[in-house]
């Protein structure tokens, strides 16, 4: 997509906040999620796991299981064939072990049995027989030699020799020279940091019905944020073709990156496959936290040199992430992210994966950003205290720009940072006092934003109403946006338009939802679909009066001649064309796709009031404000709720949220009790502001919004903390007792 | 194992299944009467996305065995609207944008209308602590606050 795609407009209906089409489904609760389908004769699928962290599977024995009066079926990794691509073979083997159980709730079989009790049952009289290998599951203790190997043979060719074998992958960017850099400095600054593993946290659990014929076609109904990537993984697993498996979202409860991949979908089919009957296998919430993505975890060290009066002369990071048990290439968006809110002369970062006996990351909005940034705020926040600079000064004195060449390597175009931070600046949240034990913090933060594939179908009803065909699940309010957008283009009321989001026969390839690509690209492919069926309503208004087509442009929902030498006529409406369309030419439908680029990049900045009790050692967010570009703030309420939502989970993972193994190698806190994520009671309102410097890819000037705000709150927060209890925190989560501990440590 | 048979009532109507022992009020819903609008969000009581209440007593559905309710009032999410109606609180979660995914939000709604029962004038710690069992991941609790609020008022003709 051409960067001079923004063309500057009035809007009469992008920006406002009108009601969702989806709104009383949801408050009444007929919306249909994926646990609440159902299909006649339906079977239930369950799932057997690995109570080791690291086994050979000597053996399975199924045939009591089998025995058992109920039981339909039995699934195991030797029921799939070895897919030869590395990625496919990954996603299937963490779906169903195969020769070894890599952590502990990796799947080892599965059973489809006529109700949950039978199929439970049906489970315990599985017989495995595990040789239980030694594990690992800190990402240092990963890297040292001698460490258990994971996964034999998995090192790609540009990790250094002699490292341990559980190094997957290098990667390095950056541009100038940091040691000469350095030189230049009055002080560096060189820390260690650790980021535990947190998990998305959707309060959906992973479900899926699927029905396998014995003809070979397939259908699979499921909550995903992408069911055509579902059909690609799916098919590929049980050998079948595209065309013959058909995927259907549900509503999906939540996702925040997790539901880009499958876990249960290929075992359903397959269940269903063998039994010859519908399957539904739905999660429990003790599976979500053993045997879904969680983030990475990392390790990571950050040496920033800076000038008296704050300007920033080199930036160098060392990023030691895990993906758990298989290759992962978050490391590289780490170590893209990092240093981005900078214009540097010298920077660099160094990015190594670990395999270690966790479960395989998913995705988790910004993935490898958040712990990146958050390293090198904390770093900048040092910084700033021990030169006595204010911090938003110093980021504005060093802030990237338009013309910027960027840490990771393109040079920016318009950035909404300066205005973010000068936002910040000004906001009354900045310079609001303070009383004993609280201190305030702030951070940027960055993300790159997506484009990708994209299809979309727009039908003209004959009563002058559009139906629009979509293929995004709608995670966050999309469907409103993308009305809108259409609204906009059509020039009729929003009330008019339905948008669904349909299955993967109704339209070509739509990438997931993800990379914050919905209300960007979807709208884009919309947008320019309504011009579509706007070019064909032209051309039937042309053939109506009789004049050339060129002769006819389209305002405010109509057609209308161009100009007075295109003859005299009334102005047609998208209504009356419509409602003629059978006798000019038949249907009338817009249509539009493209691999959509230009997306953005995404910029904000958080301020955050914190109180530490030094008793406790317990954390209250007293104060929450967020500044980010949007670029066009298509509906700002769901702008706001993605600043809000994103905030949130960014507080959890820097004050609670936290995957905690035993010297066992088990997770010991699978479960929303134990593994905390915020409630409502620990929070103060989130306030927002929303910034609007177009992004000049889009028609509109609209710009991700979903991830960047989780990537603020880590940094924020620690900052804060850190000035509260004068001692710099270099872990997260702060939970009291590492809050305890640190201030043991300074008195 | 043999089953129970319960005569209960949902939401105003009478009604009737069987269930095994240990079945849960919520599957009882979910699987036996086709009421899928209450969630399994944890099955444990941490997550409040089953919320119904049982004799006018707000409860985690998945924590209460189905055959406790021979003879109870159930009321579900299903049965908040007054047929063609919207709930003030209803509307008020619409109006304020207060869902994004809507998987907690009919927890949370029964939830609240709870609260309001017993306090219709509630300040925003008291409605904060009141939804503290009832986890959302989208929104980060503001707009719900601020829509729980709007309702209140509403309902009390301010």
């Amino acid at each position: 997509m051409a960067f001079d795609e923004y063309q500057k407009r009035e809007f009469k209906q992008v920006g406002t906040r009108p009601n969702r089409p989806d709104g009383v489904d949801k408050v009444t609760g007929r919306a249909m999620y994926g646990a609440d389908m159902t299909l006649p004769g339906m079977l239930v699928g369950r799932i057997l796991r690995s109570p080791h962290a690291h086994a050979k599977i000597k053996s399975i024995d199924a045939s009591a299981a089998l025995a058992l009066k109920g039981v339909k079926a039995v699934v195991t990794g030797a029921d799939f064939a070895r897919p030869e691509d590395d990625f496919l073979r990954d996603v299937q083997e963490n779906c169903m072990a195969r020769g070894k159980a890599l952590y502990d709730g990796h799947a080892v079989a599965a059973v489809a049995a006529i109700d949950a009790a039978t199929a439970k049952a049906a489970l315990k009289l599985i017989k495995v027989d595990y040789e239980i290998l030694p594990h690992v599951t800190d990402v240092d203790a990963a890297m040292k030699a001698g460490a258990p190997i994971v996964q034999d043979g998995r090192t790609l060719e540009n990790v250094p020799a002699g490292m341990s074998g559980n190094v997957t992958s290098h990667s390095e960017f950056g541009h100038g020279d940091p040691a000469a850099g350095f030189a230049k400095a009055d002080k560096v600054v060189e820390r260690s940091f650790k980021t535990a593993a947190t998990h998305q946290g959707y309060i959906e659990p992973h479900a899926a019905v699927a029905s396998v014929t014995t003809d070979g076609k397939g259908e699979l109904w499921c909550c995903t944020q992408g069911h055509f990537f579902v059909r690609t993984l799916c098919a590929g697993m049980l050998g079948m073709e595209a065309s013959q498996l058909r995927v259907t979202p549900s509503e999906i409860g939540g996702g925040f990156g997790g539901k880009t991949t499958v876990f249960i979908e290929p075992v359903a089919l397959m269940l269903s496959k063998k039994a010859g009957r519908p399957v539904k296998v739905v999660m429990t919430r003790d599976e979500v936290f053993r045997a879904t993505g969680p983030t990475v975890s990392t390790s990571i060290d950050v040496k920033i040199g800076m000038t008296k009066d704050g300007r920033i002369t080199a930036g160098e990071a060392y990023l030691r992430y895990s993906g758990g048990a298989f290759p992962c290439g978050t490391i590289d968006m780490g170590g893209q992210a990092a240093f981005a809110a900078y214009d540097l002369e010298h920077v660099r970062t160094y990015g190594w994966n670990v395999l270690t006996n966790r479960p395989k990351e998913a995705a988790y909005r910004a993935p490898g950003a958040p712990q990146a940034i958050y390293a090198v705020e904390s770093v900048v926040d040092e910084l700033c205290l021990a030169l006595k600079l204010d911090p938003l000064d110093v980021r504005l004195k060093n802030a990237a720009k338009k013309g910027t060449k960027s840490s990771y390597g393109p040079t920016f175009p318009d950035i909404g940072l300066v205005a973010t931070l000068e936002a910040a600046h000004k906001h009354p949240h900045y310079t609001a006092p303070l009383g004993p034990n609280q201190a305030r913090g702030l951070s940027c933060g960055f993300w790159f934003n997506f484009g990708g594939n994209t299809c979309v179908s727009l039908n003209v009803n004959t009563d002058g109403t559009v139906g629009i065909t979509e293929g995004n699940p709608d995670i966050g309010g999309s469907r409103a946006s993308v009305s809108l957008m259409a609204a906009e283009e059509l020039g009729i009321p929003y009330e008019q338009i339905r948008t669904i989001v349909a299955d993967t026969n109704s339209l070509g390839y739509n990438d997931v939802t993800d990379g914050s690509r919905v209300t960007f690209a979807v709208g884009l492919a919309t947008i320019k679909a309504a011009r579509d069926a706007v070019r064909k309503m032209c051309q039937r208004a042309a053939k109506i009066w009789d004049i050339d087509e060129e002769a006819v442009e389209w305002k405010d929902g109509a057609a209308v001649p161009a100009g007075p030498n295109a003859g005299k006529f009334p102005p047609m409406t998208l209504a009356e064309i419509a409602a003629d369309s059978f006798a000019t030419g038949g249907p009338i439908a817009g249509h539009h796709e493209v691999n959509v680029d230009g997306a953005g990049v995404s910029f904000g900045v958080h301020l955050v009031d914190v109180e530490v009790d030094k008793d406790t050692g317990a954390t209250k967010v007293l104060r929450y404000t967020i500044f980010q570009d949007a670029g066009k703030a298509v509906h700002p309420d769901y702008v706001e709720g993605q600043m809000q939502g994103g905030a949130v989970q960014g507080i959890g993972w820097a004050l609670n949220e936290e995957y905690i193994y035993g010297k066992d190698g088990r997770l010991q806190n699978a479960g929303f009790l134990d593994y905390r994520i915020p409630v409502a009671s620990d929070l103060p309102p989130i306030e927002t502001v929303i910034l609007e410097i177009p992004n000049p890819g889009h028609p509109y000037g609209v710009r991700g919004v979903g991830e960047t705000p989780i990537v603020p709150p880590l940094a924020a927060i620690s900052n804060a903390v850190s000035r509260a209890i004068g001692t710099r925190m270099c872990e997260l989560p702060m939970s009291p007792p590492r809050i305890l501990k640190a201030i043991g440590t300074t008195a | 194992m043999k089953k129970l048979h319960i005569s209960t009532t949902v939401n105003g109507d009478p009604a009737e299944f069987v269930c095994t022992p240990d079945e849960s009020l919520l599957d009882a819903l979910r699987n036996r009467l086709g009421l899928t609008g209450a969630k399994e969000g944890c099955g444990t009581g941490d997550c409040g996305a089953c919320s119904v209440t049982v004799n006018g007593r707000l409860v985690c559905s998945c924590l209460v065995l189905a055959a406790e309710v021979e003879g109870a009032e159930i009321a579900t999410i299903e049965g908040m609207a007054d047929q063609d109606k919207l709930h003030p609180l209803q509307r008020a979660f619409i109006d304020h944008a207060a869902l994004q995914c809507g998987v907690c939000t009919p927890g949370i709604l029964v939830a609240a209308k709870s609260l309001l029962a017993k306090n219709p004038e509630p300040t925003d710690e008291e409605v904060r602590y009141w939804l503290a069992g009832n986890l959302c991941r989208c929104t980060g609790y503001d707009k719900i606050i601020r829509a729980v609020q709007s309702a209140a008022a509403e309902m009390r003709g301010a």
